[in-house]
């Protein structure tokens, strides 16, 4: 196996060619994916390989084109949808939250919607507030809905081809800053899977628990980095998917740093991480805790336009140095 | 027996068809009033949306369909459930929030569905079904099944951005589907007069480039007629068909209604034209049924009804111990805390 240095655009590719290889009942749908390829790249040259049937360019109509996939999923298919930008997740959410979201648990069992929906996540584009939010948060409130976000070109691929595979339905938020990045670790030929649900401890470190998500993984190991030069050691783990939901690697990571710091993109309130910090509050690995939980997020504010505003609205890494850097002094 | 084989044909073409249709009416009708009672009595709970005098344009639709042929359905969905040929003793215990329920009561009236009769469920919102059945269509083509579906909308469904979206897929796909508008005159207390600024809902069709009909939904033969020749476009691969059958609710929307925006007059002038009464005139005339016979119908569907209400009773409450592992399909991801 080579060691290959892969964009998530180019992880994720791979993952959707290998399904739709593996089986003929995937196919894709979304607006601009085929000749034009996906408005960031991503399904790239899949409409020249696969055919126009199977990577399927679709008007601009996102509740149509969820609803064709739901209708799709139901009868027999496994369609992966992918939505321009996460925003417009908004002009589709009947069909995700009312309809993919509940019609297996609705009727009782007997239909359920093997479907992905890919979205381009996130902020630092310069989109201002309508093109860079980070809405896993929505999603995770949804019972029966799984929300995948990967956080490397190895994650994206070896995560996607597992939602492709889930009989459920998967929200997979891609933060569109990690599209064009290599990893920091190969991406294997060939197929591998991630499955959903399992957090990964990325390093281990023993001052601070750092749970992150998305692009704030890269953030955090590169915060890590640097404080590791300072004789403060970060543990960095990266939930994965948030619903469902893996605590045992924080809890046991807990028990060893007795701090937390959790770091997303999405604003402070009502965010997911608010869901982590909640449950080490009513679980086994609150009585290790030394110091007050960390919260780093994003401002409660719409992302702005302007370049050095829009970097002030989410985490940087040097926003998670300094935090890290604080607790670790102040409570040892 | 309480579940009927979904019979395909034209409800005048022989003894055999008039039966089977005044059949199907005639069990959607006596179940709906068998629910009414039901829920009148407080022995259900939630809400209810009867389709009572509509009966015809979900029996003469689904007279033109196969059993591989799919549907979606609405909140007002029983009609199209029985005529799809559903059980009814698995519809009634779902109402009753058994166990034995279509949905073992996790969903109620607005979400039955059977997948052995090819309906993809009732829908609790509007227009919620059209861009689903779009998607069945989609996998019917893609797939080579030469199979159908249907939507069952009303006529304020089509004023949801839904119904827009779906049919001009429907249209640039050439897909196998059929739009089936059941107007009955109200979206709730809103009439029609007041939603829509265009004669017929049928002219809808033609912004998308799908052909639109209206036609006498009290009329199942009429009915048939039409899905039928609907059916045959869409199999030949020549695309969506709108059609929208003019109907009407005796009944009132829900529960909550108190009637107030329309006049009893109104009620009555369509109670003349009872889709059952007018199908019974029908057979008559043409010698397909006596009366004799259209007795015997109707006493075959009250039996069928209380055996199906007897039966579901029978079964014991909807257990809550089962609904986490119900919410995803093989529930295998490690959840470690909870």
């Amino acid at each position: 196996m080579s060691e290959r240095m892969l964009t998530m655009s180019e992880a994720l590719r791979e993952a959707m060619a290998i399904a739709m290889e593996e089986r003929p009942e995937v196919f894709i749908l979304g607006e601009d994916i085929g000749i034009y390829g996906g408005a960031f790249g991503v399904t790239g040259d899949l409409y020249h390989r696969f055919g126009s049937e199977r990577v399927r360019d679709t008007p601009i109509s996102e509740l149509g084109i969820v609803g064709a996939a739901v209708g799709a999923a139901l009868s027999g298919m496994r369609p992966i949808v992918e939505i321009q930008f996460s925003d417009f997740t908004a002009q589709a959410m009947d069909q995700i939250v009312n309809q993919a979201a509940k019609i297996h648990f609705m009727v009782g069992g007997g239909l359920h919607v093997p479907l992905v929906l890919r979205a381009a996540a996130g902020s630092g584009t310069g989109a201002a507030a309508q093109h860079s939010q980070s809405l896993e948060g929505w999603f995770a409130n949804v019972p029966g809905l799984k929300v995948v976000i990967p956080s490397s070109p190895y994650e994206a691929k070896g995560l996607l081809l597992s939602a492709i595979d889930d009989p459920n339905p998967v929200i997979f938020m891609e933060h569109k800053l990690l599209y064009k990045i290599p990893g920091r670790e190969a991406v294997p030929e060939g197929a591998y899977r991630i499955p959903l649900g399992v957090s990964r401890v990325l390093r281990e470190g023993q001052d601070l628990t750092v749970v992150a998500t998305g692009i704030m993984v890269s953030r955090a190991m590169a915060a890590a980095d640097q404080l590791e030069k300072e004789g403060v050691f970060l543990t960095v783990i990266d939930p994965r998917t948030i619903s469902p939901l893996d605590m045992g690697p924080i809890y046991a990571s807990i028990e060893k740093t007795g701090r937390l710091m959790v770091v997303q993109e999405a604003p402070e309130h009502g965010g997911f991480l608010n869901e982590v910090i909640a449950k080490v509050a009513t679980g086994p690995a609150l009585g290790y805790l030394l110091a007050p939980v960390v919260r780093l997020a994003g401002m409660n504010i719409p992302i702005p336009y302007a370049p050095q505003l829009e970097k002030a609205a989410v985490p940087q890494v040097e926003d998670i140095v300094s935090r890290a850097r604080e607790v670790v002094a102040n409570w040892r | 027996m309480t579940t009927a084989v979904l019979k395909t044909g034209d409800p005048l073409a022989s003894q055999e068809n008039a039966r089977y249709a005044l059949l199907t009416m005639s069990r959607i009708r006596k179940l709906e009033e068998a629910v009414e009672d039901l829920f009148g009595r407080g022995m259900m709970h939630g809400t209810m949306h009867l389709s009572i005098g509509q009966e015809a344009t979900a029996t003469g639709v689904c007279m033109a369909l196969e059993v591989s042929d799919q549907i979606t359905s609405t909140h007002r969905g029983h009609g199209h459930c029985v005529a799809k040929g559903a059980d009814l003793t698995s519809m009634i215990a779902e109402l009753l929030g058994k166990e034995s329920g279509y949905c073992h009561g996790r969903g109620g009236s607005m979400h039955i569905a059977d997948v052995a009769t090819g309906n993809l469920g009732a829908n609790g919102i509007v227009g919620g079904g059209i861009p689903i059945a779009i998607g069945a269509a989609l996998a019917s083509k893609m797939l080579n099944r030469g199979t159908v579906a249907v939507s069952f909308f009303g006529d304020g469904a089509m004023n949801e951005g839904a119904f827009h979206e779906a049919a001009n897929l429907a249209a640039i796909w050439k897909l196998p589907v059929i739009l089936v508008c059941e107007n009955n005159g109200y979206g709730m207390s809103s009439s029609t007069d007041l939603a829509f600024a265009i004669n017929t809902l049928a002219e809808r069709g033609l912004g998308y480039g799908i052909p639109g009909f209206t036609v006498d939904g009290n009329d199942v033969a009429a009915v048939y007629e039409a899905t039928r020749i609907a059916v045959a476009r869409a199999k030949a691969g020549e695309g969506p068909t709108l059609l929208e059958f003019v109907t009407y609710r005796w009944k009132g929307h829900s529960r909550s209604d108190k009637n107030l925006y329309r006049t009893k007059e109104e009620i009555d002038e369509w109670k003349k034209k009872d889709p059952i009464l007018f199908f019974e005139h029908l057979v008559r005339d043409k010698n397909l049924l006596s009366d004799v016979e259209i007795a015997e119908v109707h006493a075959e569907a009250t039996a069928q009804v209380i055996h199906a209400v007897n039966e579901a009773m029978k079964g014991v409450p909807a257990d809550p111990a089962g609904l986490l592992a119900a919410v995803f399909k093989d529930l295998d991801s490690k959840e470690v805390s909870s």
